[in-house]
């Protein structure tokens, strides 16, 4: 065996070693030599960005952050942002990654900070006689149309409610059905609009892809707005 | 020929592509923050729009300005409309009165209730429940839904002969039943507070209901005899492909990280058990069709309808109550019909083969 075939068995166990250890931490805070630190656009502790629309990813299912980040690498799911990044990150890093945020606990931070006055009288609105006559909804701090959609659904066209599977306070559910409290209006809205368009892949058996072509422009921005509003991490 | 729901889709397509590209430069497309800024600076003060339809519609008088669409988008109450559901074809369905109808008072509190406790019956209902299952799972949209078993058509069908019970069965009988098997449970005794909130509950989503046992609607619509059988490999293959994201591959569904079963489970001991009627195939491969995957109604055929129930159904679940010594004493008293697999051999293992029922244990429903 020549030095020549030595040194590439050597070096191929160094690029092997480094992607099956890649550590999703390392690659958070300080990204690779060619992909960007996660945490400059999406946070320090996974919080995400609501004005500018980066979404959390602390404490969304692994099984799900990972398929974004397959579908940015292979160009399923566009972004001009994370396109690239994703390519750049191998399959071993996407998967550390994935599981790094997925583990990171989600502190409750608001994705959309609010005024604590803002939400108290929200929630004095909510007890207001007349409008607590419209609904017995427990979970929701007022009877809107996103609050509806989001609790009960709207049967007559046969569209389930966002948290039969997204969970209580759209809380997430397992590996595969990401929390939607904590994320901002814009970024919540832009999703179910390419849903809709399909310029997003809808996922595992097409589940976001039928429910997206039954909401209009308002229902979106109402059950986005819903939840840009919930307290994250909050009681329902 | 272009339909105008084509056009719109069409500019619903290109504004969404705009959208994307405007999105890259400009985070604040939709303009979300300056309308969640607006919405809650409205919610701040009661807002005049749902006030004044909340009053118009909890008056319930058929003068009063009846709102167009409510805000969970249903027609107004009592209409009767053509509904082209999954099974449904054009058929006249009745519409229950909206949620926000139900009235003030000592009769809108028991009625809330009887709600409560249809979709978080568990939490609700804690001392009659033993399993992970909620109403509201095998009767969608709170038990609203045509051909989900409507609460409405229940309750217009009862007083009513069960070959079940051997006997005339009233509604709260047939309530009692449910937390017996679906939920395996302990039945609530006659006149319980669950009972009569549930009853009350049905009762005011049957307003304006014909009596009629074959109201439209009712049940799970009947599927046709399956042309080859029911195949539980052919089941298992439908199961893996269109059930198990959700239910799990163990059927034992799925919870939120707080512990709420959210995603039932459809086997296994936080299941509904062996007296339930979602226990029979044929039961079972009807509400399948009309209602599964969740949201997608009509999309399994009914071969797969059928060869799926096979194979949820023929998996272990909590003993039948009614358990009569041995399971084949149990299978030729109860289950004496090609619906159930009880006492079945399935993989080598006999279906219900689990000895005495175990005492009865509330489930434990985690704090909100």
């Amino acid at each position: 065996m020549t030095l020549g075939r030595h040194l590439s068995w050597v070096m191929f166990g160094i690029v092997l070693n480094t992607n099956v250890h890649a550590d999703g931490a390392t690659i958070a805070q300080q990204g690779t030599g060619s992909a960007a630190a996660c945490q400059s656009c999406h946070g320090v502790v996974g919080e995400g960005i609501a004005a500018a629309g980066f979404p959390r990813l602390a404490g969304m299912g692994a099984g799900y952050l990972q398929r974004q980040l397959e579908a940015f690498a292979e160009g399923t799911r566009s972004s001009a942002v994370m396109m690239p990044i994703a390519k750049a990150l191998s399959a071993a890093d996407r998967k550390a990654v994935a599981s790094h945020y997925a583990s990171m606990p989600f502190g409750g931070t608001a994705a959309m900070p609010l005024p604590s006055s803002a939400l108290t009288s929200a929630s004095q609105g909510a007890s207001a006689p007349k409008v607590s006559a419209m609904a017995t909804a427990a979970s929701a701090p007022t009877p809107t149309v996103g609050a509806t959609l989001a609790t009960r659904g709207r049967w007559s066209d046969t569209l389930p409610a966002c948290e039969q599977c997204h969970g209580p306070g759209g809380r997430g559910v397992g590996a595969d059905f990401p929390p939607l409290v904590g994320q901002s209006a814009t970024y919540l809205a832009a999703q179910l609009i390419a849903f809709k368009s399909k310029a997003r892949p809808a996922g595992p058996m097409n589940l976001m892809g039928v429910v997206a072509q039954k909401l209009s422009d308002a229902d979106v921005r109402e059950v986005a707005a819903y939840y840009a509003m919930l307290p994250a991490g909050g009681t329902r | 020929m272009i339909t105008p729901r084509q056009i719109r889709w069409v500019v619903v397509s290109l504004l969404a592509i705009v959208a994307g590209l405007v999105a890259i430069g400009a985070s604040d497309y939709w303009g979300m923050e300056a309308y969640t800024q607006r919405k809650l600076a409205a919610l701040s003060q009661p807002s005049p729009d749902v006030s004044s339809s909340s009053a118009s519609s909890a008056s319930g008088s058929a003068s009063a300005p009846a709102p167009s669409r409510d805000i969970a988008g249903d027609p107004p109450h009592a209409e009767l409309v053509a509904v082209a559901g999954a099974a449904s074809g054009a058929r006249a369905i009745f519409r229950p009165p909206l949620e926000s109808q139900i009235p003030t008072g000592e009769f809108g509190d028991v009625i809330r209730r009887g709600r409560d406790i249809f979709v978080d019956t568990g939490r609700a209902a804690p001392a009659y429940v033993g399993n992970s299952l909620r109403c509201v799972n095998c009767h969608l949209d709170a038990g609203r839904l045509a051909d989900s078993s409507p609460l409405w058509a229940a309750f217009v069908s009862y007083p009513a002969y069960r070959s079940k019970t051997k006997s005339v069965s009233t509604f709260q009988q047939r309530l009692q039943g449910c937390f017996e098997y679906s939920m395996n449970g302990k039945a609530p005794p006659a006149g319980a507070p669950e009972l009569v909130a549930l009853e009350s509950y049905a009762y005011w989503l049957a307003t304006g209901a014909t009596v009629d046992p074959k109201l439209a609607g009712r049940g799970y619509p009947a599927l046709p005899a399956p042309a080859q059988g029911r195949d539980y490999t052919r089941g298992e293959q439908v199961y893996v492909a269109n059930c198990a994201f959700c239910h799990g591959a163990d059927g034992a569904g799925q919870r939120s990280a707080d512990g709420v079963a959210v995603f039932p489970p459809l086997w296994g001991p936080e299941s509904f058990n062996w007296g339930a009627g979602m226990g029979r195939v044929n039961n079972a491969a009807a509400f399948i069709k009309a209602n599964m995957p969740l949201g997608m109604g009509g999309t399994l055929t009914d071969q797969q309808a059928w060869d799926v129930s096979l194979y949820m159904n023929s998996h272990e679940r909590p003993q039948d109550p009614r358990y009569a010594g041995s399971v084949q004493n149990t299978r030729s008293t109860f289950h004496d019909t090609d619906e159930s697999m009880y006492g079945r051999e399935v993989a080598g293992k006999v279906l219900g083969a689990t000895g005495a029922p175990r005492p009865f244990k509330p489930s434990k429903v985690p704090d909100r």
